[in-house]
């Protein structure tokens, strides 16, 4: 069972503990720890949703740092056009399309170019940081943002209803259909099997006859259109404006999720919980002016977590084995 | 009757090579036909072509008389044509069931239907014999079996025409014997077999018709019965090729290498060399046999101070060798041809000049006072380009441009001229034609007559015959017997391969 998952014993015996944690907690204090994993909940799903950016590539064989400024970029047009239409829903869209542009930039530079994967990434960083920086303007805004409601029956679930089900947008919502349905694709489908695959040996899947190219081509595009998503969500409805930088380098902390979720689209989930956690902990110790600790240790908390557990985790994961490779049929 | 592939005038050129210059040949249903050559004589480039790994610079391939589209794999596919790759096109990390039905799953909607895709493959290596664990993880299976899921990846297509690039290169003896009895029954089920191979021996078991190439070009068509092995070696390399060994005496002198109490763990930390001792003498040829993965690498690796000694010394004319010090054992006289020549021999990225001298580039004359001396490099590399026939344009060309055998020969070329005491040669001759193993044989051969003790390590029983002077079979991590090499029986040998007690 425990291989079968690739699950290792200590993640298990980590999630238990949590979940004692958490329970303990949520007897002892049932607001505050409902608020704070909810507030967890915001904090992580963004991350999570930029990590399934960073699996669908590196799945199939493209490493991917440029999710940074995929997000970014849609991030500011997805603003800037639901400013100017008033329309959040077009918004969006314009934010998705910016990422599918994006990573197809991104996609042609390595995969049909096949320039290094790094170098890409990069050009696409500094491009995004360059460009939204310059074409900044300050004092727009955004119509009303949507709603935000709780989701009847499922919020009303005791103890995980109200962290997962109430209190959030609906972008939110769609993330929590999207990660699972991402999960589902990559393990259960035809298209899964041909991207792990394209990932690892992708002369295997050539000489099967399946096309590493449009296999890899798709599914970076389908990455970006999820890191447009992700931009989207931030500027227009978590944050509900958009600022220079805004991305802080989420796009790399979101790397280090998958790489500790073991580029397993629900592993990355259940790690950009946990950091969302660790940070939803960080500003509730802050709020309750803990004054005794230093303000900047406990800001630090949610990073010295994902160092920890990078450290701890690093040696023994496993990347497939053909990301960060351009894919050459061989010859004579 | 219409022939199965008919190729006819294919000819393809890559960057300074003719690879397959106007090559004409046919295939018939329940047909073996083996393709034979040198090493760089364009048979895997012919064979890619068919399967549409590589388009063809000109020339047509009509499968049951429908041309294809060069440069296809899918239409390749769809014609009935099958491939087993030299390098195995395997998922290590998936499972055997997920492996073979990549490209074609059986699934309802967009969903693979697992259950049915694992009584497919269960049915499938029922009905050819093949057997296979269908849940076992690739990279978990011994050589043998991975090469044994290629065949059934390639049969599931309902084929009319395997190609097997070089199937035997990696397989033990009595995979071999399995593979060819694949090859023979699926031959009687009407499937054409097109099978590149240096192995002569198999191509009289099994072939009905031979094809020769050399230098890209078609040298002719023979049958087995027509011809023997060195008729067909003959034709491979266009002269006369020794098959048998010609060697005098040897005149052992002093220990040169003495192993004692040697103990070594393999990659996963199990016990793979279990206190093992051995001495080879100056001027003799020690011969390890045994099937491979009882130990002969991690033996080798643990001599050349590339592998952790758990107990034990390895003592060099005399001296104790270090410990995990390759270079420190190689200044002690100690030679070795590395059984992965990629891996260990050769650094792919530099130029052959430079993989040529690349454990002493840094000594007297290739260096002066820590200047590099190029001049002196090439001199020398372009000596050895000649004396060791290494196939390349220039010395200057990286490593990775030459073909296999070529690669082998630089390896060969580097280690054999630097007058060592002691010549660790693993798998000397893998992947090198017949042409080239006569010659490298010749230079084992001479190194000895040199002075110098020579332990080669080889899964060929031949090699280990015609060259040993004295053959210690490995088993199991230990030696269960030496024998005098002069009056060594194949038979006998091969039992205490397989642990048998003789």
């Amino acid at each position: 069972m425990l291989k079968r998952f690739n699950i290792k014993p200590w993640q298990l015996i980590l999630g238990v503990v949590l979940l004692g944690v958490w329970i303990y907690c949520y007897i002892a204090n049932t607001d505050i720890t409902n608020s704070v994993v909810a507030s967890g909940m915001r904090f992580g799903m963004p991350l999570a949703l930029a990590a399934m950016v960073g699996i669908m590539c590196e799945r199939s064989g493209v490493i991917n740092i440029g999710i940074e400024g995929t997000m970014l970029l849609s991030g500011f047009t997805g603003f800037y056009i639901a400013s100017w239409s008033k329309n959040i829903v077009a918004g969006l869209m314009i934010a998705i399309l910016t990422g599918i542009l994006t990573s197809f930039v991104h996609a042609m530079m390595t995969i049909q170019w096949k320039m290094d994967q790094i170098i890409a990434g990069t050009i696409i960083n500094i491009l995004a940081s360059g460009l939204t920086s310059f074409l900044y303007k300050q004092g727009s805004t955004i119509p009303n943002s949507w709603p935000i409601f709780d989701i009847p029956i499922l919020g009303q679930i005791p103890f995980i209803g109200h962290a997962f089900f109430t209190q959030q947008g609906p972008i939110q919502y769609l993330g929590l259909i999207l990660i699972p349905a991402i999960w589902v694709m990559m393990y259960k489908t035809r298209w899964g099997l041909r991207t792990r695959a394209v990932g690892e040996n992708p002369g295997s899947a050539d000489t099967a006859g399946v096309s590493v190219i449009k296999v890899r081509m798709i599914n970076v595009m389908f990455g970006g259109a999820i890191g447009g998503f992700v931009g989207g969500f931030i500027c227009l409805e978590l944050v509900g404006s958009f600022s220079k930088e805004f991305t802080a380098g989420s796009g790399f902390t979101a790397l280090a999720l998958m790489i500790f979720g073991r580029w397993n689209p629900m592993g990355a989930f259940a790690a950009a919980i946990l950091f969302g956690l660790a940070q939803a902990l960080s500003t509730q110790l802050q709020i309750f002016g803990v004054t005794n600790i230093p303000n900047q240790f406990i800001t630090m908390l949610p990073y010295v977590f994902t160092i920890v557990v990078l450290a701890v985790s690093a040696g023994k994961v496993r990347p497939p084995a053909a990301a960060g490779k351009s894919y050459e049929k061989e010859q004579a | 009757m219409e022939a199965l592939l008919r190729i006819e005038h294919l000819s393809k050129s890559f960057p300074g090579v003719k690879a397959n210059d106007d090559i004409s040949i046919e295939v018939h249903k329940g047909e073996i036909v083996a393709l034979l050559g040198e090493n760089g004589a364009g048979k895997s480039t012919l064979v890619k072509s068919v399967f549409g790994l590589v388009k063809p610079d000109s020339g047509t391939i009509t499968i049951k008389g429908e041309e294809i589209e060069p440069g296809d794999t899918a239409a390749a596919i769809r014609h009935g044509v099958g491939m087993v790759h030299q390098h195995f096109q395997l998922v290590p990390v998936m499972s055997v069931v997920e492996n073979i039905i990549l490209g074609d799953e059986p699934h309802k909607g967009v969903f693979v239907t697992k259950k049915a895709a694992r009584e497919e493959v269960i049915a499938l290596s029922a009905r050819y014999g093949l057997e296979v664990d269908p849940d076992a993880f690739v990279e978990d299976l011994p050589v043998g079996i991975q090469q044994r899921i290629e065949i059934l990846k390639a049969l599931r297509k309902d084929i009319d025409l395997l190609i097997l690039d070089e199937p035997s290169a990696v397989l033990t003896p009595h995979e071999i014997d399995e593979l060819l009895e694949v090859i023979r029954k699926l031959a009687a089920s009407g499937v054409g077999i097109l099978f590149i191979t240096h192995k002569l021996h198999e191509v009289m078991a099994v072939a009905d018709r031979v094809v020769v190439l050399r230098n890209g070009k078609l040298v002719g068509t023979t049958t087995p019965k027509e011809t023997n092995e060195e008729g067909l070696a003959q034709m491979m390399v266009g002269r006369n090729v020794v098959l048998s060994v010609e060697k005098g005496p040897a005149r052992a002198k002093e220990v040169a290498l003495e192993i004692k109490d040697l103990s070594v763990k393999d990659d996963r930390h199990l016990d793979a060399v279990t206190h093992f001792s051995l001495e080879v003498r100056a001027g003799e040829i020690l011969g390890i046999a045994g099937v491979e993965g009882n130990g002969q690498r991690e033996l080798v690796e643990a001599i050349c101070g590339m592998r952790h000694r758990q107990t034990g010394t390895v003592k060099v004319s005399g001296k104790e060798s270090p410990d995990m010090d390759p270079r420190g054992v190689h200044l002690m006289g100690v030679s070795h041809i590395p059984e992965d020549r990629e891996k260990d021999g050769l650094v792919s990225s530099y130029s052959i000049a430079d993989n040529l001298t690349l454990n002493q580039f840094n000594l007297k004359p290739f260096s002066v006072k820590g200047i590099r001396d190029f001049n002196a490099r090439d001199e020398y590399a372009d000596r050895l380009v000649k004396e060791f026939d290494i196939r390349t344009p220039s010395f200057q060309n990286s490593a990775s441009s030459l073909s296999g055998g070529n690669k082998q020969k630089v390896v060969v070329a580097r280690e054999l001229t630097q007058n060592s005491h002691v010549i660790v040669a693993s798998q000397p001759t893998r992947g090198v034609d017949v042409g080239s193993i006569e010659f490298i044989h010749k230079q084992l051969i001479s190194a000895r007559d040199g002075g110098a003790a020579v332990l080669l390590v080889s899964a060929e029983l031949d090699e280990i015959l015609s060259l040993s002077d004295r053959i210690a079979v490995m088993f199991g991590g230990k030696i269960v017997a030496i024998i005098d090499g002069q009056d060594a029986d194949r038979q006998y040998v091969g039992r205490l391969m397989a642990g048998l007690s003789g």
